[in-house]
């Protein structure tokens, strides 16, 4: 397979850049719901899969989103190619559906034919995967395990996983299965399981990362998910700034358009220029407009501060105003690359 | 096409918020949508703004932002409804506010619908203990739960006449519908009374009745579950058995009560493909449950300051004045309104095409703001723009 011979460059400049999560297997993504996280996970598998590799994006909400996201069918229980990526490589999606997980599990660990379909016929599965608090998120952990894990022809089947993973108000959760189960499953093979998925999540092999926007509440929802995660000993990667605003305008005018001190008459004189009809409605439309950017910026600037007060490496993506598309998230991928995160 | 004369078209049909909420029929205002669309916001400020016009609200939320649950005056999640101070009451009205605590709530149906003794052996069985705080639609059950409750004591003690509630922020909006019929057809199934049957099979003769494919699944789930964790789990069943009863009525009677005349569902959706789809999906799913679906809340709309200047001409214009000198100010003014109206354009093109596929729901737009929620007053804004739809605002 080879790469469209349009995007060579910019992987050759990845090259001479620092990459920041060399050596780890499986990149978990979160954030508050509405920050774009599934966009951002997208983004940094196709990222990771520059140079050749071969990375799985790996879905656990059972909403499809892999698949809306690059435009494909609905994505069964296995690994479809969703793109190719920069020099030949990559990325395979899988949606992990909490049934089909566990009839997985139970085949391969059990070897148990008939008891699987008699489980799901008296409600055993959907007690499992429904109710049982915690077993249902071992299980979606699990089946990333197997795929971290998991060999082909003597080398890790793929090079990096990216898990697109339930939102920050869930995470700590999500990602602590073992906690939750403790008082629950004191022993017993889907204790060992917890045990095993818990010392993977906790190993140099995992990261979090964390999507937010520059925004009040995702950035403290930011905040308060680092200072959970590690206190629970999760190892905590990068935080993904999400459609963050291209200041339009020269620094030295933001401060004035931010005061309404932006002079209306040089507008007016500039439509002229423009060939524009400087209509008051326009102008006064158009100063609004400066006033409001600025005042945005401002605003996200102070949200900045906070998300750099974290002590994390911070990567940025700009917004993209026409919307997210397979060709917006090369772009997307290309920054965080550029930025090192991949 | 400019995205200012798109968006005065009326291609919906306008949703009155102001009637809705001063019409003393409406009893129930649910605002439901997927997560990080402003849900909460909305429900707080139509919460204030029904207040302020004379109702006797409450509201419930179930995770406010820290800034929003100080503006209301929320200091803690106790579960207990409490005044929200600086509200307008000249008209009547009063707003009080809560936060619902998902286990003190669930802990509060076990005792009383248990004998204390049944009760302290449900509440200290370690299953019932990890359902009740982190089983994933426990925060819906509980929030429909405490919708009912919230009803019944208005309706008792005619402290309310208006509850607004605020769904919790799951994955997908339609959680809160399901969630607690899932929790009630696992009461009520057959895997419960499979797990049963050993607490009251009083003799050898039941069990032998037993087909051995039974035996098959206990066995099954004894060796994957570990033996106590299953026994923790029939414990808890045998503990809830007297409450069955309970609880399924009581969820059917919520489930009732949504359903009836008097409850309006708001869907709350930011004007983005995912929060559309999600909004799209509940829609459908109203209607097919016979909820009475008021209309969507389309949340934090971008509208351009300048009307009637299209992208295309404000680019052209900056790229002319690029080519000359001194109009860098007007040039870049230019570039920042060509891109805020093409986000404009992509969000009216999402809003239509939902209308097109729901051409009977009321829609109502609320322009974006600049900053986050922090006091009573960001709230009254959110409600007159609510009210007054982004038609209005824009004009």
């Amino acid at each position: 397979m080879s790469a469209p011979a349009g995007r060579r460059p910019s992987a050759t400049a990845a090259e001479e850049h620092d990459r920041d999560w060399e050596g780890v297997r499986l990149h978990v993504v979160t954030g508050k719901g509405g920050t774009g996280k599934t966009t951002v996970a997208a983004a940094l598998a196709l990222a990771l899969a520059g140079r050749g590799r071969r990375v799985l994006l790996v879905e656990v909400e059972g909403r499809q989103g892999l698949a809306q996201l690059f435009d494909v069918p609905q994505l069964p229980y296995d690994e479809q190619r969703l793109a190719v990526a920069a020099d030949g490589g990559e990325v395979l999606g899988l949606a992990v559906e909490p049934k089909a997980a566990l009839l997985e599990y139970l085949q391969m660990y059990y070897k148990l034919g008939r008891a699987g379909s008699l489980l799901e016929k008296v409600g055993a599965v959907d007690f499992a995967t429904t109710i049982a608090p915690g077993v249902r998120d071992v299980l979606l952990t699990g089946k990333v395990y197997e795929a971290v894990r998991r060999r082909r022809k003597g080398r890790p089947a793929f090079d990096a996983v990216v898990l697109d993973a339930p939102p920050t108000g869930r995470i700590g959760r999500f990602l602590n299965v073992n906690t939750e189960l403790a008082g629950l499953a004191r022993m017993g093979p889907i204790h060992n399981q917890a045990d095993a998925i818990t010392s993977m999540l906790r190993s140099p092999q995992t990261v979090v990362h964390l999507v937010t926007l520059l925004e009040e509440m995702p950035v403290q929802e930011t905040a308060d998910a680092v200072e959970e995660l590690s206190a629970s000993g999760l190892p905590i990667g990068g935080i993904v700034v999400n459609l963050a605003r291209e200041p339009v305008l020269a620094a030295r005018r933001l401060g004035a358009a931010g005061k309404g001190r932006l002079d209306g008459e040089e507008v007016t004189e500039g439509l002229a220029a423009a060939g524009l009809a400087p209509s008051p409605a326009v102008v006064k439309g158009l100063l609004d407009e400066a006033a409001e950017h600025a005042t945005r910026l401002a605003l996200e600037q102070r949200e900045r501060v906070q998300v750099e007060a974290l002590g994390r490496p911070v990567y940025e993506l700009t917004a993209v105003a026409s919307g997210i598309d397979l060709g917006a998230l090369y772009g997307l991928a290309e920054q965080l690359r550029d930025q090192g995160m991949a | 096409m400019s995205a200012a004369r798109r968006a005065a078209r009326p291609a919906s049909t306008p949703l009155e918020v102001d009637v809705l909420l001063t019409d003393p029929a409406t009893r129930i205002v649910v605002c439901c949508g997927a997560g990080g669309v402003g849900k909460t916001t909305v429900a707080a400020a139509l919460g204030l703004r029904a207040a302020e016009q004379g109702r006797r609200v409450v509201v419930l939320t179930i995770d406010p932002a820290r800034r929003l649950a100080q503006a209301m005056g929320l200091a803690r999640l106790d579960n207990t409804p409490r005044e929200v101070a600086d509200v307008d009451t000249s008209a009547g009205g009063r707003l009080d506010a809560m936060m619902l605590d998902m286990k003190r709530t669930f802990d509060e149906i076990v005792e009383a619908h248990a004998t204390p003794e049944k009760a302290r052996q449900i509440l200290a069985n370690p299953f019932y203990q990890a359902l009740s705080s982190s089983f994933a639609g426990t925060q819906e059950y509980m929030a429909m739960e405490k919708l009912g409750q919230l009803r019944a004591e208005a309706d008792r003690e005619g402290t309310w006449d208006l509850v607004v509630v605020d769904t919790p922020p799951s994955r997908s909006a339609l959680d809160f519908l399901d969630a607690p019929q899932r929790l009630g057809s696992f009461l009520d199934g057959r895997f419960i009374k499979l797990l049963m049957a050993p607490a009251r099979a009083s003799g050898r003769a039941y069990l032998k009745a037993f087909s051995a494919g039974i035996g098959v699944v206990t066995s099954t789930m004894t060796k994957i579950l570990g033996a106590q964790f299953l026994g923790d789990v029939q414990t808890f069943v045998a503990a809830l058995d007297t409450m069955f009863g309970g609880f399924r009525e009581r969820a059917d009677a919520t489930y009732r009560l949504l359903q009836a005349p008097g409850t309006a569902f708001l869907v709350v959706a930011a004007p983005e493909r995912d929060a559309l789809r999600e909004a799209s999906y509940f829609v459908d799913r109203l209607a097919a449950e016979r909820m009475p679906l008021t209309g969507l809340v389309l949340n934090r709309v971008h509208v351009p300051g300048a009307s009637g200047l299209s992208a295309e001409r404000a680019l052209s214009g900056a790229e002319a004045l690029a080519e000359g000198r001194g109009h860098a100010l007007t040039e870049q003014l230019l570039r920042l309104h060509a891109d805020r109206v093409r986000v404009a354009e992509r969000e009216q093109l999402l809003a239509e095409r939902f209308t097109r596929a729901h051409p009977s729901v009321p829609v109502v737009q609320v322009p974006a703001r600049p900053d986050d929620v922090h006091d009573l007053d960001g709230l009254r804004a959110i409600g007159a723009d609510l009210a007054d739809g982004l038609v209005a605002a824009s004009a």
